[in-house]
């Protein structure tokens, strides 16, 4: 299809059928490309996105495995050693960390002390849980684990396109890379190219252009702050927003461009704020754009403790667009009326939806 | 290795061969553990001398193309199976010739051209990557069989079992090799397991299995050749129990009796039944060793370690700058 006719015929889809679309076009187009996951095969499929698959692929590519991360783990980094190029997928962050050691020892170093004669092509999906009560051990947003690690690539899709697009180019890439899938963002849609077009793994994408101040954010973080950037230009408050998108390798040029000229940084990340992207974003931005800086960045993420379940806690854990406005509004110094009022619209948009299920406006496109 | 085929009695150039090999690995690390105190080779090394059988056996009816993976205690794997020497003493000098280029030491061995793919340093880390390449030839019907080798330590790790399980399960051409040297560093298998015969492991994991000699190069090589003939015909994973004993420390190069940790006598004891004296009076009794074979073979060994030794001291080091090259692919 041309590109122009893609254009005028929108084709919106959510990001777990873009998750599926692009599984499917990978597998049709490499037999080398095999999903391995517990419940990959089963009727829920991994939350929609591995249904199918297996009726389609047949059980030696759909592979249902036992409960066994790290050794299961361990299996698929030896297969892509030997040629094959498997996909992992993980219901919950919190079950890879049984498999942290095959990732962390095996998975990103065999390249590197092989001198680059091993290859360990391989996709490791994982799901950030949240909402209903999902508590302690099945929340957890733990990107910054990963994207601490050399030798590891981390990317987390916000948006349908990029949920299909950055999947292909990670099944495309030659060594690990960790996709970490917020739960919510499955429910994002948008426009998503039918054909299967691998994303470069380079870097953040702009979302809104503005210059108060540089606000940085990850996954479904970026939903709730496109809301809080729309809010606060309506109110005259200009947010260059950047949609991070890989983590690891952090490409930060157009983001330190950006903080010298609006002079203020915001970051909004899925994790917790302690040791964070947030944390990383904001320290090697100071190194490289202090002099232009007009106030102290802030990060915006989790606070120190774990998640719980009741929604009279969790509601006051995860930052939301009320909170993000007034932080930025407060950084760049509109007037705290403006601000409350910004605040409030925001909340009353929300209140009409429980907070531990997602907003029906998070369905984009954007 | 000559021999008409693999499960029949190996004929002499075989047993020879076996014995050479046993005898070439054995060299090879006394030399590493008499230079070790020169302090050129910076990095640690877990000498295998005394359970050479085990690599030797296991390696001797595999092809080139049959991958395998070992551990930390990696030299004699990579050399039974055929790893370049030069390569891998350039590697504990850390040298840009060595085969992992200086970047992994004495405990990442490997050589991709003749089937060493990975060894790693973590216990039992290794043996999910074994099952992995089992996997990959059964995907792709390549008529490869993986070997993976690990110790009695490893044994204790939930990933072997995690592997084991997954290899039964889908029946994959991999054969388990457990050394049972009976130490983890100085903590001896009875106070870390309870007693009973390690060989359970593979009833669990529906494996076949046998136990043998560890320190009885034909007995292990007549079970792995069962094993691996099992595993071509697509009868699925085995697993060989190999009792055999490490003569030095764990890490280092040298005796470590005077530290105490083993029963007075025990290492006497396992000295006596060294796989290579053994094979020698066997060879002896039999009239297939002679004296001017066995010095043409440490002769030709000799020269082989000699030549290493001085490729491996007039290599340069890897350039700093280089650091950065291949983090990703």
């Amino acid at each position: 299809m041309p590109d122009a006719a893609r254009v005028l015929a929108p084709r919106i889809i959510d990001a777990a059928s873009a998750i599926r679309e692009a599984t499917v076009a990978a597998m049709e187009h490499d037999d080398r490309v095999f999903v391995m996951g517990e419940g990959a095969t089963d009727p829920k499929g991994i939350f929609g996105t591995t249904s199918g698959l297996v009726e389609r692929f047949g059980p030696d590519r759909v592979m249902e495995m036992p409960v066994a991360e790290n050794g299961w783990t361990g299996i698929a980094i030896g297969a892509a050693l030997c040629g094959q190029r498997p996909i992992l997928v993980h219901q919950r962050v919190e079950f890879s960390l049984l498999a942290m050691e095959q990732l962390v020892n095996n998975a990103a170093k065999i390249h590197y002390v092989s001198g680059g004669r091993h290859r360990a092509p391989l996709v490791v999906r994982l799901v950030v849980g949240r909402g209903w009560g999902q508590g302690p051990a099945h929340s957890q947003s733990l990107e910054a684990m990963f994207a601490h690690v050399p030798g590891l690539k981390v990317v987390m899709p916000a948006s349908a396109a990029d949920a299909k697009g950055l999947l292909l180019g990670a099944i495309a890439d030659d060594g690990p890379v960790i996709v970490i899938e917020h739960r919510w963002v499955h429910y994002a849609s948008g426009h998503v190219d039918p054909e299967p077009v691998a994303m470069a793994l380079d870097g953040p994408r702009r979302l809104r252009a503005g210059d108060d101040c540089t606000v940085v954010s990850t996954s479904y973080m970026t939903l709730e702050t496109l809301q809080a950037a729309d809010a606060l230009a309506d109110a005259g408050c200009g947010v260059d927003l950047f949609d991070l998108r890989v983590l690891r390798p952090l490409r930060l040029e157009a983001i330190i461009a950006s903080v010298r000229r609006t002079g203020r940084l915001v970051t909004v990340d899925t994790g917790h704020a302690t040791y964070g992207i947030g944390a990383e974003i904001v320290a090697r931005v100071a190194a490289e754009a202090f002099d232009r800086m007009k106030a102290a960045p802030c990060r915006i993420g989790l606070p120190e403790h774990p998640t719980p379940s009741a929604r009279t806690l969790a509601e006051a854990y995860y930052p939301r667009s009320p909170g993000i406005a007034a932080t930025i509004g407060r950084i760049v110094g509109v007037p705290r009326s403006k601000i409350a009022a910004i605040a409030e619209r925001l909340g009353d948009a929300r209140d009409s939806v429980p907070l531990d299920i997602p907003h029906p406006s998070f369905k984009g496109p954007f | 290795m000559a021999s008409s085929t693999l499960t029949s009695v190996p004929d002499r150039a075989t047993r020879l061969e076996l014995f050479r090999r046993m005898l070439r690995i054995r060299r090879i690390e006394e030399e590493i553990a008499r230079r070790y105190a020169d302090q050129r080779m910076r990095c640690p090394v877990h000498l295998s001398v005394g359970q050479e059988a085990a690599a030797v056996g296991a390696c001797a009816v595999l092809r080139p193309t049959d991958p395998i993976v070992s551990t930390h205690r990696c030299h004699g794997h990579y050399l039974a199976k055929g790893g370049d020497l030069p390569a891998m003493i350039a590697e504990l000098h850390g040298k840009a010739t060595g085969c992992c280029g200086g970047r992994g030491g004495s405990m990442h061995l490997f050589d991709p051209a003749v089937g060493v793919l990975a060894s790693v340093p973590i216990v039992g880390s290794n043996v999910p990557l074994g099952v992995g390449a089992a996997l990959a030839a059964k995907q792709r019907k390549r008529p490869d069989v993986a070997v993976a080798f690990f110790g009695d330590g490893a044994f204790e790790e939930g990933v072997v079992h995690e592997a084991a399980n997954f290899a039964g399960c889908h029946r994959l051409p991999v054969v388990f090799v457990l050394e049972n040297n009976l130490y983890s560093v100085y903590t001896p298998i009875d106070a870390r397991q309870p007693a009973r015969p390690l060989v359970a492991f593979a009833e669990t994991h529906a494996l076949a299995a046998e136990h043998v000699d560890g320190n009885d190069v034909l007995a292990v090589r007549d079970a792995m050749a069962r094993a691996v003939v099992r595993a071509r015909r697509g009868d699925g994973p085995s697993l060989l129990i190999v009792d055999t004993y490490r003569f030095l420390e764990h890490c280092g190069a040298t005796d470590d009796d005077h530290l105490g940790y083993r029963p007075k006598g025990e290492l006497a004891a396992w000295r006596d039944r060294c796989p290579i004296a053994r094979m020698r009076a066997e060879l002896r009794a039999q009239g297939e060793l002679d004296d001017a074979t066995e010095q043409d073979f440490e002769a030709a060994i000799a020269r082989e370690i000699d030549d290493a030794f001085v490729a491996a001291d007039n290599a340069p080091f890897p350039a700093a700058e280089t650091a950065m090259e291949s983090v990703h692919a």
